[in-house]
Order: C-alpha cells, then structure tokens, then sequence
C-alpha cells in the first residue's frame, strides 16, 4: 500500500478546493439559504407542521442532502475527469500505485469537501431556523456515508465520461429529479399511495429519510432499512469501481 | 552488462483488431541510450506505453530491473520515469508542487535538496513557483522531464521529446539527455529525426509497422550498411569515362565535372590507391577531392524502402 500516493493525491484535490473556495463553498450556501428563504420563510409558514416539526425545520435536513449529493458528485467526477481531459493522468497510470490508492485520495477528497459543505450549510440554516438534532453520531455518520457513497458514484462517472457534457448530464437529469422526488421537502407519507410506492425505488428517499431522523426522531423508512440501503449502494459503486479498473474499462487500451 | 529492461516476444492488437507491435524482442544494457527510430504510427508509442503501464500488453513479458510490468507493476514502474510526448500539465499547479505531486505518487518522501537540484540541472529553479500554464513550451517540456526524474528512476523513457520542438532547444534537449546519461541513467527514446539518434545514441532500433527491423550500436550499423563515396572534381570535362577505368564502377556527374566512387568504409582493399594510379595514367587531371560517409538518415531510408 502507498499510502504517500493516497496523501499526494488528497492533499493536491483539496489545494484545489481551497484555491478556488468562492466558487466551492459560496455558491452552495448561497442557493442553500434562497431555499431556505423561498421554502422556509415564504412558503413555510403557511404550511402545518410536519411529523410535529415545523416546516422550515423539517426541510433542514433535505437541503443538506441536496447540496451534498450534487457536491459529492460533480466534486468527485471533474477531479479524474480533469486529468483525463488534460492527458495528466498518465501520471497515475505510470505510478506504482494500484486503483484502491487512486480511489482513497480521489473520493477521500471529494469526500472531505462535501462533508464540509454539508457542515457550512447546516450551519447556515441556524441563521433563518430553529432546530435541533437529536442524534448527532448518527448525523454525522449519515452524513459520511453520503459523502463517500455518492462521491464514489461521481467518480465512476468521471472516469466513464468522454466530454463535459456526460459529466453534467447524470448530475442534471437524475440526481436533481432524485433529490426533490426523493422528500427533501414533504414527507412521503403525504403522496398518494401508488407514488408512494414508487417512491421506495428512489434510493434518495432512504438517504433522506434516515438523515432526518437523526434531527428529529421521525422517519418515513425505518432506520435501519435506510442504513443498509445506503450501505448497498455505497457496495455497488465499490464494485463498479474495482471492475472498472481491473478490465481497464474506458481507462486503459 | 546486465540488462535493465528485457522485453520479450511482446504484441499488441487493440481492439479495432489493430496489431500495433508484433512479436518485439529487446534488451536494454543499463547505462545506455537506445533510439527507437520509426515512421509516425509505427509502433514506439505503444512499446513504450506498455512497459511505462499504459497499455495491457496483448501477449508477451516485459521486465525492468528483473521486475515484470504486470505482475510485479509497483516495483516495475519506481524504476521507471516517463516523459510523454504530448505535454499534459495541471495549469493552475506550480512547478515545485507538480514536482512534489509526482514524489509522492512514487510513494517517496518530499526531498527539497534533491528537487532543487533537478529543477537547477534543468534550469527551471527560478520558475518553481511559476503556474505551469505561464511557462513556454520549452519550459513546460523540461518541467514533464523534472516530473519524470524527480522519483529517481534508473530507465527514463522520453516519447518524441524534441517533436516540433525549434533547432535550439532541441539542441538543448539533447545537452539534457547527455547529462542524463553522465548521471547513470538509462535512456529510451523515441524519434522520427534520424538526425536526433544519431547525435545521441548509442544503439539504435528500427521500428516499422510493428516489427523492431532491428536494434544495432550506432557506429556498427553505420559502419556495416556506411557506404563511403569519393569524390574527384577533374579540371577538364570528360566526355565518357574512359575504358581503362570501367573496373571502378564511376559515376560521372557533368555539371560538376565530377567522378563519383563509391566503396565500402570497412573493406579491406579500399581501391582508391589504383584508381588515382589508373587516373593518372588516363591523363586525366584532378582539381579536388572530397569523401563522404553516408548518414544514418541514408541507412534507415534504404532500410525501410528494401523492406516495404
């Protein structure tokens, strides 16, 4: 194992983070706290509680999810897409590394920023509401897995896209629709029943759902069901990526 | 010597069902510097992509340092550095951290002092902290040369290293590749200018359509395929080349009013003796003489049109 590889890797995918922050950490808290505005302040308060949470609340939790997956995502796929769109990732191919180093550093790092984003935003919402959360470790751990998972998700699809435009069109056409489809900002229990059916194929409402519980103690999925979706899913982008690297699939000729 | 790369009946067909190497078998002394020659798509790329890590090999071994590219890829490729032919740079990376980066790829520590003096044998110490995207072309070459010594490998491989590069640098690159090669390192490079392997080299391999011709010491290879001509400049034209001197098989150019001998460099009897003898016999007077050894871009042209 090379682990001053992994650390090389990280540390020069999170320089990158730094030296462009405006544009990684700026924008999602700016769109984040127009929802908050737009839902929470506007909307909001005409709506009821829900599950006993007030609405501005309970979107708290949605909205960090929705920041984080398409962080996660879009910070994971242009970091290997990059270099292989300017032929620097020769380099990887040509070090004595193997793809379980690439991986570390690669989705450790779009990993890391995510999770901070995840935590700005979270802190952004005490400014316009009031909650508290009930189980910070779950929290937390939701929150990683999330990161990681998805982060390795934005990695096959970087390393699988030929242009920018497949790079942006998973994030654009699926996870958008899949967020808000998926209960960031109602409860499931309040759709139609046929939709509500429909809706356990969105494997977000499992992310979103078990997120929400460790704020508030409530649920639409039971807990553990969520946790171990979320933890299929993460085993399904590992295979993926371990497949991927050992035929060479789109990475070697 | 022993050899430090050794590769072995190696083939590549890619999948359009392309062969781009058939069957290559090549050694590799440590210490040396061997030129690929070849005609553009003739294969050197993919040789060197696939003991670099590239390219999967479709059959056959390659080893650096006893150690197999595949099976034993880590400690494969810590002997090996890779200049590319295209320059692939992180634009916003400065010169010192795009070192760095690579160090550490190669799982070794930072090391300053040795850094520094990569960067200064390249003359490319007072850019460290430069962006990559603010150096020339020939900086930006030298930085890709930097990245692929900074690990310390003992076989470099430079793909095309002087390609629409101007006659200056490209001088200057080969002032690099000596340098290099007064360190210890063992060099592989590939070129379409004969004129590079020729100045550099000391072995030369011929590569077309996928087939290595063949790999031989520069000087041998001259020296055995070298034609050498003499050429006499007379004082008079000549009508026809007389019959006393149809044994030597001359040329005669009239414009110039010059005889034209060809003969082998490593014959034994050169026969240039008895052709001045016979010369003068003839009556015929010389104004100037001049020989000359046939070029290595001569050879290889002949090559590859005999086996075309």
């Amino acid at each position: 194992m090379n682990f001053q590889a992994v650390r090389s890797i990280y540390s020069f995918e999170m320089a990158r983070f730094f030296r462009t922050l405006s544009q990684s950490l700026i924008s999602p808290v700016l769109s984040t706290s127009l929802y908050f505005i737009v839902f929470g302040a506007a909307i909001g308060s005409r709506i009821d509680e829900i599950d006993g949470v007030s609405y501005g609340a309970f979107i708290v939790p949605g909205l960090i999810m929705l920041s984080v997956l398409t962080q996660s995502i879009s910070n994971a796929s242009f970091g290997i897409y990059f270099p292989k769109f300017l032929g620097s990732i020769y380099e990887l191919h040509t070090a004595p590394v193997s793809f379980i180093e690439i991986v570390l550093g690669y989705v450790g790092a779009a990993a890391t920023k995510s999770a901070l984003i995840g935590l700005v935003i979270l802190g952004t919402a005490e400014f316009f509401v009031d909650f508290e959360i009930l189980h910070w470790g779950a929290m937390l751990a939701f929150l990683a897995l999330t990161c990681i998972s998805f982060s390795l998700f934005g990695f096959i699809i970087g390393v699988w896209s030929k242009n920018f435009e497949q790079l942006q069109m998973v994030p654009l056409l699926v996870i958008t629709p899949l967020v808000f489809l998926g209960g960031s900002f109602y409860s499931i229990s309040m759709l139609p029943p046929f939709w509500q059916t429909v809706t356990l194929f969105n494997p977000v409402v499992y992310l979103i759902s078990g997120f929400r519980w460790a704020f508030y103690g409530t649920a639409d999925i039971n807990i553990g069901i969520s946790l171990i979706m979320i933890s299929v899913f993460m085993l399904i982008c590992l295979g993926i990526i371990g497949w991927t690297f050992k035929t060479g699939y789109k990475i070697k000729t | 010597m022993a050899a430090i790369l050794s590769v072995q009946n190696l083939s590549k067909q890619y999948d359009g069902g392309f062969q781009a190497l058939k069957n290559v078998n090549l050694d590799i002394a440590e210490g040396e510097i061997l030129a690929l020659l070849g005609p553009n798509g003739a294969g050197k790329t993919t040789l060197i992509s696939i003991i670099c890590g590239l390219v999967n090999p479709s059959s056959g071994t390659a080893k650096v340092g006893g150690f197999d590219v595949v099976g034993d890829y880590r400690q494969a490729r810590s002997l090996i550095g890779l200049v590319p032919q295209e320059i692939a740079l992180e634009p916003f990376q400065t010169v010192i951290d795009a070192l760095r980066f690579t160090r550490g790829l190669f799982g070794k520590r930072n090391d300053p002092a040795l850094l520094q003096s990569i960067l200064e044998k390249l003359s490319l110490w007072d850019k460290k902290d430069a962006k990559t995207m603010e150096l020339s072309g020939g900086m930006k070459r030298r930085v890709l040369i930097a990245k692929a010594l900074c690990h310390e490998p003992r076989v470099l491989f430079l793909d095309e290293p002087t390609a629409g590069v101007d006659v200056e640098l490209r001088k200057e690159m080969w002032d690099v590749v000596r340098q290099l090669k007064a360190d210890g390192v063992t060099i592989i490079l590939t070129t379409h200018y004969i004129e590079e392997a020729e100045a550099i080299a000391d072995r030369v391999g011929v590569i077309r359509g996928g087939e290595l011709l063949l790999v031989e010491e520069k000087e041998t290879l001259m020296q055995r395929m070298g034609q050498r001509q003499l050429r006499v400049e007379l004082m008079q034209p000549l009508d026809a080349i007389p019959e006393a001197l149809s044994r030597y098989d001359l040329d005669y150019d009239a414009d110039s009013q010059t005889l034209i001998y060809s003969y082998e460099a490593n014959g034994e009897r050169t026969g240039i003796a008895s052709l001045f003898a016979d010369l003068s016999k003839a009556g015929i007077i010389l104004r100037d003489i001049e020989t000359k050894q046939s070029s290595l871009e001569d050879i290889f042209v002949g090559l590859v049109e005999e086996k075309a």
